[in-house]
């Protein structure tokens, strides 16, 4: 019978099947963080139980950490709290970590792939919603509860049920200035926030096949802002050099072994999709959102929605909403929503070529003077590479200040955060009310729409600084 | 796990559609290291205002509901984040039942882990539910049965059979899972023939 991808790696992980179709699922990779592990690790302590495969299992502390000078510790008592706790719990149980001062220290998601610790065709969970990002690999990533973690933990299996089969074929060439990101947000805006519920995107087509690894992570990363949990690219060349000699990837004979199988990782021609999405990758702009839901999309170039116009009671309700929340007024252009702060960074959009890709608008600019910006890069690595590129220097030179590593204002849980209404556009995930901090208004955008933003201290089209 | 199996409670309604995970428990709470306490932070940023006042408009402020078993919501309830920490603050104010047209996934699968029952039923049941807790009138749900009873009617809603069974018995998944060990370690065996790398061997 014809298999999709997800199909194959599926049965591939199958060490049990009950009769009304639960499954126990191989884990094969386990990322861990200290926000959602503290309570995993307790219950493990509490009933006596080890952690079955250390050495398949990576932690690092990303959510709490500081993004400014390390050298004093981390001030917030609570923060501290959860990366020591971290920190003694992969000493009690035999797990790696990347502590703060690790230069391989970083978010979670980006230090995966960077270590080759991501690779295709495994089941890779983590406690955090984004693992959907490791799907770009050809791996099923995806988020899982503490509980989860718990089960993960004790027996390198997760009890699951199979998922359905949704496509997403994008064809065509991006025009200028416009990037995956665009590409996940307008997809996002099309099928909803719960469009992929219950399903496991796979995305195709030669738009997606055309994208770089880190492109392709940022569309797999913002799947489950569509509801599905994972999203997932077959793995082709560039995914097998990008892995090449990274410190966790299959060396020698395994490595030989392991591009075989890689090889296989492809979903039959014939096969079926529950549900199918073509796109025209041409017809894509540059996109922000206005709202408080990732699904609340429109292109630069378009107007603030306008509730009259919603015959739907509940979607007018939601609109009203989100515009007295976000400060907006129906019908104003996108261009003139004046913001005050601009955040480059996160799991979405805190890799070397997202850096690149702003650094390159920002080069002899200087940011608006109302605005105050901030460079977030993904992992240690990400920011030594961008310092030998001199990257750092065309941020600092236009006005933004460069950080440490971390998830920083994606979520505000460390000490960088908005203030109430403060409006920011931020290459982040979630414009949800209070994500970046109670009662800030975030704007989701692409890198290079983040940097013209704070050059003209509002919302702007990149394609006006596209040389 | 606490058990589920029956509930009597005046369910409270919020008519919001989407709600996220932080609106559930804002990330200031995610930094504690145990599962309980979080439920006077349910929905906070809703329920106080800047002082830190409770906000009297808010229906968890409101008698009876501020006693609720039941939450009433839009559709698409718990998208966002993984944080178990959001059944977690449900559970510890008191919600054990959720009733909504639909669930993100991770939040639908970590109600289970927590002795949480998030049940399924169609938009215009939600709405004649809605004027129970608008009249604060209870109703009541009956795991084994699948069914709510609301007045003189019931209705039926669907339940996988092996999440209700362990929500019946209030079993531990990694109990059962531990005694599926023989064909883990038959599986990993194979593993480390097919697909070496993985062990990193």
């Amino acid at each position: 019978m014809s298999t999709t991808l997800y199909d194959k790696i599926w049965n591939d992980h199958l060490v049990d099947q009950q009769e009304d179709g639960t499954a126990l699922l191989f884990v094969d990779r386990h990322l861990v963080h200290e926000v959602t592990s503290p309570q995993a690790f307790e219950g493990l302590r509490n009933s006596n139980r080890k952690v079955r495969h250390p050495n398949l299992t990576l932690a690092v502390a990303d959510h709490n950490v500081p993004t400014t000078d390390r050298t004093k510790g981390i001030s917030d008592q609570d923060s501290k709290i959860q990366v020591d706790t971290l920190e003694d719990n992969c000493k009690e149980f035999g797990v790696q970590l990347f502590g703060m001062d690790d230069k391989r220290q970083g978010i979670v998601h980006i230090i995966g792939p960077e270590q080759g610790f991501t690779q295709p065709g495994t089941v890779i969970v983590c406690g955090d919603s984004h693992t959907a990002t490791h799907g770009a690999f050809g791996s099923l990533a995806f988020g899982i509860g503490t509980s989860e973690v718990e089960h993960v933990l004790a027996t390198q299996t997760l009890v699951q049920k199979k998922a359905k089969n949704f496509i997403i074929n994008v064809n065509g060439q991006l025009p200028l200035g416009v990037t995956s990101k665009d590409v996940i947000l307008q997809i996002i805006g099309k099928i909803g926030t719960a469009g992929g519920t219950g399903s496991v995107i796979e995305y195709a087509g030669d738009l997606i096949r055309s994208l770089s690894v880190e492109q392709r992570m940022t569309i797999c990363n913002m799947t489950i802002e569509g509801g599905a949990r994972a999203g997932l690219i077959e793995p082709d060349e560039k995914i097998f050099n990008y892995l090449k000699g990274k410190p966790m990837s299959p060396k020698g004979d395994s490595w030989e072994k392991a591009l075989n199988y890689w090889n296989s990782l492809k979903t039959d021609t014939d096969a079926s999709f529950d549900q199918e999405l073509n796109l025209n990758a041409g017809e894509i702009l540059p996109m922000i959102t206005w709202g408080t839901s990732p699904q609340d999309v429109i292109t630069i170039d378009e107007k603030i929605p306008n509730p009259e116009s919603e015959k739907d009671e509940d979607k007018k309700n939601s609109i009203e909403r989100a515009l007295k929340y976000m400060g907006l007024k129906p019908d104003m252009a996108a261009t003139d929503i004046k913001i005050d702060k601009v955040f480059i960074g996160s799991c979405t959009n805190g890799r070397i070529e997202d850096l690149r890709e702003a650094a390159k608008i920002l080069k002899d600019k200087k940011i608006s003077s109302n605005v105050n910006a901030m460079v977030v890069p993904g992992s240690g690595l990400v920011k030594e590479q961008a310092e030998q590129e001199g990257l750092d220097k065309i941020f600092l030179n236009s006005g933004f200040e460069w950080r440490e590593p971390g998830c920083s204002m994606c979520l505000a849980m460390n000490a960088d955060k908005l203030k109430p209404e403060e409006r920011c556009a931020s290459t982040s995930n979630r414009n949800f009310e209070g994500r970046q901090g109670r009662g800030g208004r975030t704007h989701l955008v692409s890198p290079g729409m983040a940097a013209a933003a704070a050059i003209s201290g509002n919302l702007d089209d990149v394609r006006k600084y596209q040389n | 796990m606490q058990k589920f199996n029956k509930l009597k409670s005046i369910p409270a309604y919020l008519p919001i559609v989407n709600i996220d995970t932080d609106m559930i428990i804002p990330k200031q709470f995610l930094k504690t290291i145990k599962r309980t306490g979080l439920g006077k932070n349910l929905f906070f940023e809703m329920r106080y205002n800047d002082q830190g006042k409770e906000i009297n408009d808010f229906v968890l402020n409101q008698n009876p509901y501020n006693e609720s078993k039941i939450l009433i919501a839009g559709k698409n309830f718990g998208c966002g984040s993984s944080r178990e920490h959001a059944p977690w603050a449900l559970l510890d104010f008191g919600i054990t039942c959720v009733i909504s047209s639909s669930y993100a996934d991770i939040f639908y699968s970590n109600c289970f882990k927590n002795g949480i029952l998030p049940i399924i039923i169609e938009e215009e049941i939600i709405k004649e539910l809605s004027e129970y807790a608008n009249r604060r009138e209870e109703i009541s749900v009956d795991l084994n049965e699948e069914k709510i009873v609301y007045g003189n009617n019931e209705i039926k809603f669907k339940i996988d059979a092996f999440k209700k069974k362990c929500l019946l018995e209030g079993l531990d998944d990694i109990a059962l899972s531990l005694k599926k060990s023989e064909k883990i370690e038959s599986f990993e065996n194979d593993l480390k023939n097919t697909k070496p790398w993985i062990f990193n061997d």
